[in-house]
């Protein structure tokens, strides 16, 4: 397949592009931040998405979606990067959906993701019990009991974690940390009995939580897939989790340099504007180059879903691992050239390297991208 | 059968039957490639016979028009001989100057007749060409050039000297920048003119480099005779043929090295001299260098696919010739200096059979230049910065 956008996604692009800058601009966060928001996000925000059909896209059309495709979606969640726009669609519309629809049943397809396509319900996705991204060392319990199951253990940094209908949890039904066989998924209402969700204040301002589970029975129609074989579809939720996280940096890395650029045509300094000095034209060219490297990697990754391509699991890492890089050069170089005023709270730059590196770190940062991509490629 | 399909077959049959065994092989080193020209010496019989059968169907220029010997391929034709050629590992018939650069400008900017006189034999790979663009005094600053062309009339009289000349000494014609009218501004008055390197006045000299070897030559132009009629383009406006050519080039250059045609990917190096222990290579710091050069080069590769789809689909910004050229010859550096920790010791073997003649660190030192080459790095990012940035 070409690398490039056809005319359906270019236009979802744009729109989305116009709907974001409407409705959800970088102010929005700013406000959401200073009146402690305890969501992160506008609930009539994600109603208005819903309505556009956002939270469906992922949907196959026999379970009420749109079924448009993860390029599509992959230019909706790249302006949610130029915007830094908080909502549901990460942990719902993507996680929620790619986990239900590659795990689930017959039966939970038609329940969960119908409901997810309408807006009804939202999903978070609980996978990480330490501070670094590993879940083959998922320690956290499901014991078989009478007809169904009983959950122990706790797991951090989950995403929409605190305000989530449902949470997709993955727990072990046999083996022991590291084991890659013997974990299950679980789909588990927020608010049953034994749920402890503690919300944490966390440096992008975005809705995460700790979650404790003691003892919380589940029946056994809350099994998504097949006991103990859980690992994979939870590998396939997470390598689109990581390509949209790639998309997302994609957008901070192209904002913080555009606005950059616009400043260094701008600034004054010696009488000149500091874009006349050669230092910083290297550097934003340099940076720019980078931006470009990463455009046809995120495409390319986003199409390999779409496609089925077996090799999505290594572009998902490669992907993850040069957004990282190039977020963290991005975020920094925005700072440096904005220099004193870059500091400041008033600026927005700000805002984003604080969302830059939280979603940096979460389902792996470029230590662990880098780790895993050699690993598939067999050293 | 679609159109395609029977061309598909008969490009196969016809390969089958007339591409000789060993051009099947990988290529081994910069030796065994094929450059053609009137001073030639095949590697083989059968290195000649398939540059001379692939010439004679036009195929070493698939995409040319057949009134100049080239093979009059759509994209779509052109593409499947590329998948033909290379379920066969075939390899390349000719490597050229001609094709990849002046053929080129020819066709966008040369006259009838110059079209007709030199492309055939361009694809035929009679006539090698070099390049004289550089001189001692005009390298990054290359509209500084000071070559003269003084006006006789029907001809030039050309004196001065040109550096960086590409296998000069092995080549037969030159096209070559020269300044034809010194009272005009820099950019103007630079006109780009053909001729043959025996004319008398001509001098290469091989000049010897950091690797041993000499693939470059300075070259001394003496009261050169140079018809007009052998000016591509007019008289004074070559600069924008010479850009033109110098975005090919960098072309060329960024997507050079990327792989070996055939040989070992770099992290295939690494497991076969590091080993690997549970999974892992051993030495975890080269690992990571190997693992973040195979990152950007991927990410490159596709960008590089990117950039041609986009210009395909009538939507790329134009101008990423610099970024390719800047990036690409970037990373080709950093590929040497991963190979060179890789290979310790045996990495600065500088001769002997065993280490394929210093192939290594004569290789390793040869890419220093192809950030300097063509623009260096520094002046790629200077295009960036000022053509799309808009940076002044």
């Amino acid at each position: 397949m070409a690398l490039v956008l056809d005319e359906e996604q270019q236009m979802l692009k744009e729109s989305a592009e116009g709907f974001l800058a409407e409705f959800a601009p970088l102010g929005e966060l700013r406000k959401q931040r200073d009146a402690g928001s305890q969501t992160g996000y506008a609930d009539n925000l994600w109603r208005q998405m819903a309505d556009m059909g956002w939270a469906a896209i992922l949907v196959p059309e026999e379970y009420g979606g749109l079924e448009f495709g993860h390029v599509g979606m992959g230019q909706i969640v790249e302006q949610t990067g130029r915007t830094l726009t908080a909502s549901p669609l990460f942990a719902t519309a993507v996680l929620g959906v790619t986990a239900i629809n590659t795990a689930g049943s017959e039966a939970q397809k038609t329940e969960l993701l119908g409901a997810i396509a309408s807006g009804e319900i939202t999903t978070a996705l609980a996978v990480d019990e330490k501070i670094h991204h590993a879940p083959t060392q998922i320690s956290m319990t499901a014991d078989k009991q009478g007809g169904g199951y009983v959950l122990n253990g706790a797991k951090r940094f989950v995403a929409d974690g605190s305000t989530a209908d449902k949470l997709i949890v993955a727990a072990r039904t046999a083996g022991e940390a590291g084991d890659m066989n013997g974990i299950s998924l679980f789909v588990v209402d927020r608010t049953a009995s034994g749920v402890e969700v503690e919300r944490t204040e966390m440096t992008d301002t975005r809705n995460y939580a700790n979650i404790s589970f003691n003892n919380v029975e589940v029946a056994e129609v809350a099994l998504l897939g097949e006991e103990g074989k859980g690992f994979k579809a939870l590998n396939a939720t997470l390598d689109a989790g990581n390509i949209y996280l790639a998309a997302e940096l994609l957008g901070i890395a192209q904002e913080t340099f555009d606005v950059t650029l616009q400043y260094l045509k701008e600034r004054k300094q010696f009488g000149v504007l500091i874009g006349s000095f050669q230092a910083l034209q290297h550097r934003a060219a340099h940076w720019w180059s980078e931006v470009e490297l990463c455009k046809s990697v995120v495409l390319k990754a986003l199409q390999a879903m779409d496609e089925g391509d077996k090799k999505s699991p290594a572009l998902a890492s490669i992907a993850k691992a040069k957004l990282c890089e190039v977020a963290e050069l991005a975020t920094n170089e925005a700072i440096q050239m904005h220099a004193g005023i870059g500091m400041t709270d008033e600026y927005d730059i700000g805002f984003f390297i604080k969302r830059a590196r939280s979603a940096q770190i979460m389902f792996g940062d470029n230590s662990y991208h880098t780790d895993r991509f050699a690993l598939l490629s067999g050293y | 059968m679609s159109d395609l399909q029977a061309f598909r077959q008969q490009t196969r049959d016809w390969l089958e039957e007339n591409c000789p065994p060993s051009m099947r092989e990988p290529v081994k080193g910069g030796e065994s490639m094929c450059w053609g020209g009137r001073n030639f010496t095949f590697e083989s019989k059968e290195q000649q016979q398939w540059m001379e059968r692939m010439g004679a169907k036009g195929w070493t220029a698939p995409d040319w028009p057949t009134e100049y010997g080239g093979g009059g391929l759509n994209k779509a034709e052109h593409k499947i001989l590329r998948e033909e050629m290379s379920r066969l590992n075939a390899r390349s018939p000719l490597d050229s100057f001609g094709i990849w650069m002046i053929g080129p400008a020819l066709l966008k900017f040369g006259s009838e007749a110059l079209k007709q006189q030199h492309l055939p034999p361009i694809v035929r790979g009679e006539i090698r060409w070099c390049q004289g663009y550089s001189e001692p005094g005009a390298g990054s600053d290359l509209a500084g050039l000071q070559s003269k062309g003084e006006d006789r009339g029907d001809h030039f009289i050309a004196n001065g000297q040109k550096v960086w000349t590409s296998y000069g000494d092995k080549a037969d014609w030159m096209f070559c920048l020269l300044r034809t009218d010194s009272e005009a501004k820099k950019q103007m008055g630079i006109s780009l003119v053909l001729f043959d390197m025996l004319t008398p006045g001509v001098t290469p000299k091989p000049i010897k480099l950091i690797s041993g070897s000499s693939p470059f030559c300075e070259t001394f132009l003496d009261d050169v005779r140079v018809e007009k009629d052998q000016v591509v383009g007019e008289v004074n406006q070559g600069w924008t043929i010479a850009k033109y050519l110098l975005t090919h080039e960098r072309e060329m250059i960024g997507g050079m090295g990327m792989t070996d045609g055939g040989a070992e990917t770099l992290s295939q190096t690494a497991v076969r001299v590091m080993g690997v222990e549970q999974g892992r290579m051993n030495n975890p710091i080269l690992r990571a260098e190997v693992a973040k050069w195979e990152i950007d080069g991927a990410c490159f590769g596709l960008t590089a696919e990117r950039v041609t789809d986009e210009v395909k689909a009538g939507s790329g910004v134009g101008a990423t010739s610099a970024m390719l050229k800047y990036y690409g010859t970037e990373l080709n550096k950093r590929r040497f200096e991963t190979l060179l920790k890789i290979q310790g010791s045996d990495g600065m073997v500088w001769d002997g059979e065993a280490a394929n003649n210093g192939w290594l660190p004569r290789t390793w030192l040869r890419t220093k230049g192809n950030s300097i080459e063509g623009g260096t790095s520094e002046v790629q990012l200077n295009v960036i910065a000022k053509n799309i940035l808009g940076l002044g």
